[in-house]
């Protein structure tokens, strides 16, 4: 595992992206991380952009609109483009013209949706506002600590670039202004982090390093950290490997039953070695970035208990 | 090995559609089911929208390309397979796949070209939700037309649930609707309001808020894409036809892990409520039970392996055992929503085999091979 000493202020920072592809456990690695924070005290919240439903799910409830919590210091909430929308006209719009808006909804959508990377700055504006000493929304209370479920690798990208875009390509305006801000805090090493997620599985560590790539190329972004989920136990070595073969191949003196045993052990060790060469693999390919490992666990479903333990072993790491 | 239900449903329809949560292996069940076909036989064309790289490769699709091409019988020798049909695969390009349907649609160049230039054009065909899975509709439905082959396999893309799949002709339409848009915009017709370059206070609001003008963009689109509307109605209604025809079959693909399992009991509740039943079930990475060890076997291992060795094996076998009986429960739980539609469990494959061996024992498991 390389040194995590690097990434030891990525705790304090404000915001945490976790980004990776589709099954690779980002909504673990999130609550993990919310649990965490929740833990040492920050007011927290996880925001899923995925807007899946997952994190409240995890934790038994079922999802449901705005910031709701979850456990002590811990909240969530399923970002969603129409109501940042919505927030986003309330905050700019005089009173009076607001009056203008009635029965202009579907025309504002419209036009949202046919503006190049307008939803994803709505959503990136989102998390942002979260993420503010001073919330904008009426009655909000400011977190210490928001941790953005990010959508599956390609819509990430544009998450992350579109605030950039926006200040660049808007004339004046409110939109060019704020893409700049939120560009600002996305860039500020003290306030936001991003963390990659990848399983030990070939389509999932060259997704993880493609978007990589793209970060790097389009936003002058890079992960802070990356977490390899699901990494199998050791159990038995490559060198056990061969011994288990030579004791298969011997003629006689093996029941059915201790040979189905020894196979398991050997099917086990394959899969753990090719785990073992992908996570080889993305360390080496990403030259210098902290790699923390999170075990494969051997449970039904994964629900609180293990996302905490989970943010223990993260905590530990970091 | 006899042939599973599975095989016998999908032998019979003429298009399989595989559904399901992202990061379940959906790409690889898609292309074993086309090998799998076409080891029975038939001419298969396999759509897939976003392979891994290795799977491309494997596949020979390195070339991203929008045209079927036929996958050679050489290249396909290690999956092992005795493929006495054919495998036609090709990688969606869903921004070219719009642009060759407006084409072909467009009643003249300059219309198509005029339609192809806007920049609201441009967005909605690469951008906007539900686009993506309206151009792989609209070609299963083009490579249906041309009565080229048995069987055509569709992997959809991933999306947030399976009604944005269905619904993306309808919603598409909606979003093109020049005729809905207008009324928008301005009751009165916008001609007049677009000359004057007013706008409604909507219109006005919006481009105070985002700073970018779309005005000019909005009324060129409007006009040019009026030609086009027509057809792209036409084209959305026989793919919806085509989607509930007897001779598609949605397959949907999990693996029996809890957060999949839940994505795919949520999309077969939709499929249900859209009246299209499910007519298959692939759970992949599936542990098969472990029966508990006779008693002497311990010592037997102890006696041949020695005893750091064997306490090693049975410690694999205790974890063989908890995931096999996390995806009893998940497939139980899959069964019990699902009903009794046919289904396959494909178990998880030796790690550190070439992508097209993997491929090969995937379809002799669905097949029966």
């Amino acid at each position: 595992m390389t040194s995590a000493a690097t990434a030891t202020p990525l705790l304090e920072r404000r915001l945490l992206w976790v980004l990776g592809k589709g099954g690779v456990g980002r909504t673990t690695v999130a609550a993990a991380l919310g649990l965490l924070g929740a833990r040492r005290g920050a007011r927290t919240i996880v925001a899923e952009v995925s807007a899946r439903g997952e994190l409240p799910e995890l934790f038994g409830h079922s999802a449901g609109e705005g910031e709701m919590e979850l456990a002590d210091g811990l909240w969530t909430i399923q970002v969603d483009t129409r109501r940042a929308l919505d927030e986003y006209l309330h905050e700019h719009l005089p009173l009076r013209m607001l009056a203008d808006l009635v029965g202009a909804t579907r025309l504002i959508s419209y036009l949202a949706a046919a503006t190049p990377g307008l939803r994803e700055l709505l959503n990136t504006g989102k998390v942002w506002e979260l993420a503010q000493p001073q919330r904008r929304v009426p009655l909000g209370d400011p977190y210490e600590l928001v941790v953005a479920d990010a959508p599956a690798s390609g819509h990430a990208l544009g998450l992350l670039t579109a605030p950039r875009s926006f200040a660049r390509a808007a004339q004046a305006g409110p939109i060019a202004r704020q893409g700049g801000r939120i560009d600002e805090m996305l860039h500020d090493r003290a306030q936001t982090g991003l963390i990659g997620v990848a399983r030990p599985a070939e389509a999932a560590v060259t997704e993880l390093l493609e978007l990589r790539a793209s970060l790097r190329e389009s936003a002058e972004l890079d992960f802070d950290l990356v977490v390899v989920n699901y990494v199998p136990p050791d159990g038995v070595s490559a060198a056990d490997g061969r011994a288990l073969a030579d004791a298969l191949a011997r003629p006689a003196g093996l029941s059915a039953d201790a040979r189905a045993a020894i196979q398991r052990a050997r099917f086990e060790e394959r899969l753990a070695s090719v785990a073992r060469e992908q996570v080889a693999a993305l360390v080496a390919e990403l030259d210098g970035v902290p790699v923390i490992e999170l075990p494969a666990l051997y449970v039904e479903r994964v629900g609180r208990a293990e996302a905490e333990s989970l943010g223990e072993r993260l905590g530990r790491a970091l | 090995m006899s042939e599973p239900d599975l095989a016998s449903v999908l032998l019979e329809r003429r298009i399989c559609i595989c559904v399901g949560a992202g990061g379940v292996g959906k790409t690889t069940t898609s292309a074993a089911i086309a090998l799998g076909l076409a080891a029975r036989g038939r001419r298969v064309a396999l759509v897939t929208i976003d392979p891994s790289r290795r799977l491309a490769g494997a596949l020979a699709l390195s070339e991203l390309s929008n045209e079927p091409q036929v996958l050679s019988a050489a290249h396909l020798a290690p999956t092992g397979l005795d493929l006495r049909g054919e495998v036609c695969a090709m990688v969606l390009d869903p921004k070219r796949t719009f642009d060759e349907l407006v084409t072909a649609l467009a009643p003249d160049e300059r219309t198509r070209e005029r339609v192809l230039a806007n920049h609201i054009y441009r967005e909605l065909s690469s951008a906007v939700a539900g686009s993506h899975d309206f151009t792989a509709v609209a070609k299963l439905y083009e490579l249906d037309r041309t009565h080229e082959y048995d069987a055509i396999v569709l992997d959809t893309p991933p999306s947030r649930n399976t009604l944005d799949f269905l619904r993306a002709p309808e919603r598409l339409i909606q979003f093109l609707d020049a005729r809905a848009l207008r009324m928008l915009l301005a009751p009165a017709g916008i001609g007049a309001r677009l000359a004057g370059r007013a706008g409604t206070p909507a219109l006005a609001l919006f481009r105070q808020l985002v700073g970018v003008d779309l005005l000019g963009e909005i009324s060129q689109f409007l006009s040019s894409i009026g030609g086009l509307l027509g057809g792209f109605r036409e084209r959305a209604s026989a793919v919806q036809a085509l989607l509930r025809d007897p001779a598609s079959a949605f397959v949907m693909v999990s693996t029996p892990e809890s957060e999949p399992v839940r994505e795919s009991i949520a999309f077969a509740t939709q499929l249900r409520d859209a009246s299209l039943p499910l007519a298959g079930l692939v759970v992949n990475r599936y542990h098969p039970p472990v029966p508990d060890p006779a008693p002497q076997t311990a010592a037997a291992l102890g006696a041949a392996l020695g005893e750091r060795l064997a306490g090693r094996v049975i410690a694999a076998g205790g974890r063989a055992q908890v995931l096999a009986a996390r995806d009893a429960i998940g497939v139980g739980r899959l069964e019990e929503a699902l009903g009794s539609v046919p289904r396959t469990l494909v178990p998880i494959q030796t790690a550190g085999i070439g992508e097209l061996e993997t491929l090969g024992a995937v379809a002799r498991e669905l097949f029966g091979l």
